[in-house]
């Protein structure tokens, strides 16, 4: 429902003569020739305070000053005096591990939807403090009230996008329009998958033609023993490493995110993407405060800096994935801002899905029925562990054995 | 000498730290090993190490195919070393473990840029007509990284037992009328056993137990425990107690490998490492 | 006739195993001239890269980290392990039995249990509030792993020498009227130094290089493994590269120089025992 209602509203907003003028542009804060934010927040209250935010995100998720790029973090580090601790993860189940075991405590995250949801209900994140973060009124009505957080009391979205297709056109016959395409054996060896239970689960489910939201436990096992007949056809199971994989033309096709895939496509031309048409995944990747976090208010800073348009502008730029900000979308260059690929039309968006919060039961079942999907192997092989095994035992006893004699022998 | 009662006591502060910092930790594993996430004893996450029994076999394979072809390539690097003259043995030693210093992901990643189907060893192939030959994402790249990272593992110990043999020795088999073959089998086999046993088990235990040798170059369709054991800790599949049953089966393996060493005399095992 | 060729065969084998040691290094180095940030391609030569990295701030503090803990825990642990070293040896054979078994631990098992448990271990202690609302994971988790792997290496290194030590030195020492602790700094100290630098070194490569017990209790805290572990997830900047050259390079530096001196030290011996044996 809330998928049509953000595609007539994109849709006005390409018929919308740009109306937002610049409002004010004195009072702006001008940090460096980019980067410029919103006059009326009190950006150094912290500054004397010595305080370190350990910001954990996505990796390649956010413009680090990389190729010409705008620095972003370090020009908040300018603006505001708060040192940022950047590091990154490449999956949201990483994520969760990493805090769940108490292995780390970060001041502002980056989860998905479904993850945002599972954060929630397992009490990990922190209430936001609006008052803190007056930029919320920046992003699109049509990307706040999710499922996952129907009120966003814990999230401020950050970017969004769709999973798609993405094929080196120099390796493949005629373009893939379905996902079947990475289960065709004319590419053997030539696919990449994702490497994340997931993202994986949904490409098999909407291949099947199933919800990317499983009901039952059956329906897992089901969905992941296509996932089990595709191995024989994957090359390998990536995430971040499709970058040079793809682009180097290791494989033909591999699964990802569009903004990515926009990145992919800049770096080799021979590269194309596509939504398939049984359907792709809609996500909403979100900002969110750890209940852990011991500087809230500055974690809260942070947020709202990331919410600037310079800010939303450069990272936008830099990244290729779609804005939430509606300000940014309308200063985008002309070919990012109607590609089909970051912001896809009605047809796409109709059959778009949303991931939502597993129940345990099922989430669990998905979880050990990935980890065995990706130690399954054809050849078989496991009477070897029992030969092992009795091998091993066999020669450790024949060495008791020795030095029990051995012992014998030195007594007498 | 030196063993008065009192110097006993500077041993002390190693001792609790080996008790907090080595003995506690073995027992945290065992006891997540042996309880569910309630923290009620069970034995299931033991019986579930089954149904990955397939990886468990995959990892104890490939590590033993590159203990062997380690021990087959260092064997003769070891022996030619010895031989060489104190101030040439000093600098080829080092040039041996120059790598090791070097980070050993950053290798590892090198060796992506090789073996890929567009990587370096294929557009060599491609220039004399050959190839390309499908490398990377297989089992044999697995077994090379190993091969590769655990090397020098391999080199120093059998160096070491080596240089204890008395050139002299070789001769006299030689007189004797030993062939090579011969003198090889009787004679420096059995005199560089410490080393040949150091070296397999400083070779086998990290490659049974690597990830990211596997998650490299295998593709991560790959997987080994190590994979296993990171997917339930810091990955996919959260389930500490799960991790920490294979961690104990992985633990259990690895004694038994050392149960070939053990059986060397400790004072001579000591001298090599 | 026969042996030169079988030198030849023996030249020629040292050369392909270590073409085969190198040969990923050199393809490291080399990529980290090339114009293109890409693995695959090789467009054009530039110096860019070691510009860009001092500029780096990731890269440089991540190497910064590591360089001090290597340091710091070398040293911590080359003393308390120097310290148990003694203390062990003064002890019955069946509990020296004991304690070189269980310090044997961390030598033979897999890292990753090592890190795992000892993760496993901190996550307890964070919970029974130890380590404040920051958690317990950073600097001191990271430090205390690494004191707990290098230890174990200082023991070995050293227990040997003090065993072979001569005894009678001490004994001697004493006789002339040395209290114990003179004795021990001015006797026993002295012959062990040589094992205990070298148990250092060990202690400094290890830790320098390790990355899976880091990975499980850094935190968020980044050494230089580690972040070289984020970046080969994705793409690895050549600037990484430019570093790992220019490591390269220091350490080749240093065996050359080392060797050079130490040769030139055997010479000068070799010339003193000569002139020694002229002159008798």
């Amino acid at each position: 429902m809330q998928l049509k209602r953000l595609c007539t509203l994109g849709a006005a907003f390409l018929l919308l003569p740009v109306c937002a003028t610049p409002a004010l542009a004195a009072e702006e804060i001008v940090v460096n020739e980019d980067i410029s934010v919103s006059g009326d927040y009190d950006w150094t209250r912290f500054a004397n305070d010595n305080i370190t935010l350990n910001v954990y995100n996505w990796g390649l998720y956010i413009s680090d000053g990389s190729d010409d790029s705008v620095d972003v973090v370090s020009a908040f580090e300018e603006l505001t005096g708060i040192k940022v601790n950047y590091t990154t993860f490449d999956s949201n189940e990483s994520l969760y591990a990493k805090m769940k075991s108490g292995g780390a405590s970060y001041d502002v995250i980056f989860p998905s939807d479904y993850m945002v949801g599972k954060l929630i209900e397992e009490g990990m994140l922190a209430p936001l403090d609006y008052d803190n973060i007056p930029n919320i009124s920046a992003i699109g009505e049509e990307y706040l009230g999710w499922d996952f957080d129907p009120d966003n009391t814990y999230s401020v979205p950050y970017m969004w996008g769709t999973t798609g297709l993405i094929y080196n056109t120099t390796m493949v016959d005629e373009a893939p329009t379905s996902w079947s395409a990475l289960w065709d054996v004319q590419y053997a060896g030539n696919v990449l998958m994702f490497n994340n239970s997931r993202d994986a689960y949904a490409i098999a489910a909407k291949r099947a033609g199933l919800s990317l939201n499983p009901s039952s436990v059956e329906e897992v096992d089901q969905v992941m023993q296509d996932l089990q007949d595709q191995k024989s056809i994957v090359q390998a199971y990536v995430m971040d490493e499709i970058f040079d994989k793809m682009e180097g033309g290791e494989a033909a096709m591999a699964p990802y995110y569009a903004g990515d895939a926009l990145t992919m496509i800049e770096d080799n031309p021979d590269l194309a993407f596509v939504h398939p048409e049984e359907g792709v995944n809609f996500f909403v990747d979100s900002m969110c405060i750890p209940s852990t976090c011991k500087n809230k208010e500055a974690a809260e800073m942070f947020i709202n800096y990331m919410c600037e348009t310079s800010v939303g502008y450069a990272n936008c730029d830099y990244i290729g994935y779609s804005t939430p900000i509606t300000a940014v979308w309308e200063m985008l260059d002309d070919d990012l801002k109607y590609s089909p690929i970051a912001y896809p039309g009605e047809d796409v968006m109709s059959k778009a899905e949303v991931f939502v919060t597993l129940p345990d039961e099922i989430n669990a079942e998905m979880d050990s029925q990935w980890s065995q999907m990706k130690s399954y192997d054809e050849s078989g092989g496991s009477w070897m562990v029992v030969i092992f095994l009795l091998g091993a035992v066999a020669l450790s006893g024949f060495n008791i054995w020795r030095k029990l004699r051995k012992k014998m022998r030195d007594n007498y | 000498m030196l063993r008065s009662k009192a110097s006993r006591w500077v041993a002390a502060p190693y001792l609790v730290w080996m008790a907090i910092f080595i003995v506690v930790p073995l027992f945290i594993v065992i006891w997540y090993a042996l309880t569910n996430a309630d923290g009620a004893f069970t034995l299931q996450n033991l019986a579930e190490i089954g149904r990955y029994s397939s990886v468990f076999a995959r990892s104890l394979l490939l590590a033993a195919e590159a203990t062997i072809i380690c021990l087959i390539l260092a064997f003769p690097v070891g022996y030619f070393l010895s031989r060489l003259r104190a101030n040439k043995q000093h600098i080829m030693l080092m040039l041996v473990m120059l790598p090791m210093w070097m980070n050993f992901l950053l290798r590892t990643y090198a060796w992506m840029t090789l073996l890929e189907k567009n990587g370096l060893i294929n557009k060599l192939l491609g220039l004399i007509g050959l190839g390309p030959l499908n490398m990377i994402n297989t089992s044999g790249a697995v077994v090379l990284g190993m091969v590769y990272n655990y090397l020098p593992y391999m080199i120093l110990p059998l160096y070491t037992a080596m240089t204890k043999i008395d050139d002299s020795i070789i001769e006299a088999a030689q007189d004797l009328g030993c062939s090579t073959f011969q003198t090889l089998l009787r004679v420096l086999i059995p005199l560089s056993k410490p080393g040949i046993a150091t070296g397999i088990t400083m070779v086998f235990v990290p490659a049974v137990s690597t990830f990211i040798i596997s998650r490299m170059l295998g593709g991560g369709s790959n997987l080994l425990i190590g994979d296993l054991i990171e997917l339930q800790f810091l990955g996919n599949s959260y389930n500490l107690n799960l991790g920490s049953a294979m961690s104990l089966a992985l633990m259990v393996i690895v004694l038994l490998c050392m149960s070939f060493t053990s059986s060397f005399d400790e004072e001579e095992m000591e001298g090599v490492m | 006739m026969k042996t030169q060729n079988k030198r030849l065969l023996q030249r020629a084998y040292i050369v392909l195993i270590f073409g085969f040691m190198y040969l990923p290094i050199a393809v490291l180095i080399a990529y980290s001239f090339n114009e293109n940030k890409s693995r695959t391609v090789f467009s054009g030569f530039t110096l860019d890269w070691y510009r860009s990295l001092f500029h780096n701030e990731m890269i440089l503090s991540a190497l910064g980290l590591s360089l001090v803990l290597a340091l710091v825990s070398s040293v911590l642990a080359t003393v308390l392990g120097t310290l148990a070293t003694i203390g062990i040896h003064s002890m019955s054979r069946r509990t020296q039995l004991i304690v070189n078994n269980i310090s044997y631990v961390p030598v033979v098992n897999p890292e990753i249990i090592t890190g795992v448990s000892l993760m496993l271990l901190f996550v307890l202690l964070q919970k029974a509030g130890i380590g404040g609302e920051g958690g317990i994971f950073g600097w001191f988790t990271l430090l205390i792993a690494h004191i707990t792997f290098n230890v174990p290496y200082v023991i070995f290194n050293v227990g040997p020498k003090l065993r072979q030590l001569d005894s009678s030195l001490y004994n001697a020492a004493l006789d002339l009227g040395c209290t114990p602790r003179q004795a021990f700094f001015k006797v026993i100290m002295p012959q062990l130094t040589p094992a205990i630098l070298s148990a250092f070194l060990i202690c400094l490569t290890y830790s320098i290089d390790d990355f899976m017990i880091s990975y499980f209790n850094c935190g968020t805290m980044q050494t230089l493994p580690i972040a070289i572990y984020s970046m080969t997830r994705k793409k690895v900047s050549p600037e990484i590269n430019a570093l790992s050259a220019i490591i390269f390079l220091v350490i080749l530096a240093i065996i050359l120089i080392s060797n050079h001196m130490d040769s030139r030290a055997y010479r000068r011996n070799q010339a003193a025992i000569r002139k020694g044996a002229a002159e008798v």
